[in-house]
């Protein structure tokens, strides 16, 4: 369905489905497009992250509340919430973008990119469970 | 108009991917990451499923001469490997391996409406922004 939703958004819309792209494009707009171009940019950016979010909803409505992690706290959250976003925006995408639509593309630098953030993250993720104990 | 439908359209149906495959569960991710721990490989089957479908068809969609809502597709043309790649990325990957949410999951999550989704979308955004400051 992930696959799917992207090659729909690519042939329907010429877009790449890299979500961390389509959001921070609604907050950095390129300098000198005209003012309706920027309001439709924004606004199929605005409509893909609504079908997620409401994608979110009707999954409870459909499968009951999701369980909410306890215990995990939200300096950490925080903490991984900023490097996300620089990190993201410094490579040019995260794991859908890079992930699902860059490596659909045969990109070398997509490959790279899933190949390092996989690594990181499960350094950190041995960092933050196993050397600080934290029920993550 | 349509356009706009249709990207509403594929973040749902994204959306939902993101919530059948456990995605948008940050546990279940870093049960994925925690290859120390009681290492869950399921979601690798979900990334390869979902690049399966795209390397499938990515290639087919792109000989069309245009989108059917768009004048055009909007690609990237980078193709050098470059530090802010490299960098970018080792970042992405610590704070998804810290959380346990990328992009496209923590934005469906916000259906939780619970705090963590919440402060992590936030920061997320504002870790975006903090680069563009810093270098655009």
């Amino acid at each position: 369905m992930i696959g799917l939703a992207s090659v729909w958004l690519l042939i329907a819309n010429g877009r790449i489905a890299g979500v961390s792209g389509i959001l921070h494009g609604l907050f950095a707009q390129p300098v000198g497009s005209a003012p309706e171009g920027r309001a439709g940019d924004r606004l199929w950016r605005a409509s893909f992250i609504g079908g997620l979010i409401v994608a979110g909803f009707a999954w409870h409505a459909f499968a009951g509340p999701a369980p909410v992690r306890q215990g995990f706290g939200l300096g950490w959250v925080a903490l991984a919430g900023l490097l996300v976003g620089f990190g993201t925006r410094m490579s040019g995408g995260c794991t859908s973008g890079h992930g699902v639509c860059g490596l659909g593309r045969l990109s070398v630098r997509s490959l790279v990119a899933v190949a390092i953030f996989m690594a990181a993250g499960m350094a950190a993720t041995f960092v933050v469970r196993h050397l600080l104990g934290l029920p993550s | 108009m349509i356009a706009h439908a249709s990207a509403f359209g594929a973040g749902l149906l994204f959306g939902v991917g993101l919530w059948i495959s456990g995605m948008a569960t940050p546990r279940k991710v870093l049960d994925f990451l925690d290859i120390a721990g009681g290492w869950d490989p399921s979601l690798a089957l979900v990334m390869a499923g979902a690049v399966t479908v795209t390397l499938t068809l990515f290639g087919r969609v792109l000989k069309r001469p245009s989108p059917f809502y768009a004048e055009q597709f909007a690609l990237s043309l980078k193709q050098q490997v470059d530090a802010p790649l490299i960098l970018g990325a080792a970042l992405f990957g610590i704070g998804w391996g810290i959380g346990g949410y990328c992009p496209g999951p923590a934005l469906t999550a916000l259906s939780n409406l619970s705090a963590e989704a919440f402060v992590f979308v936030g920061a997320m955004i504002a870790g975006g922004l903090a680069h563009r400051v810093a270098f655009d």
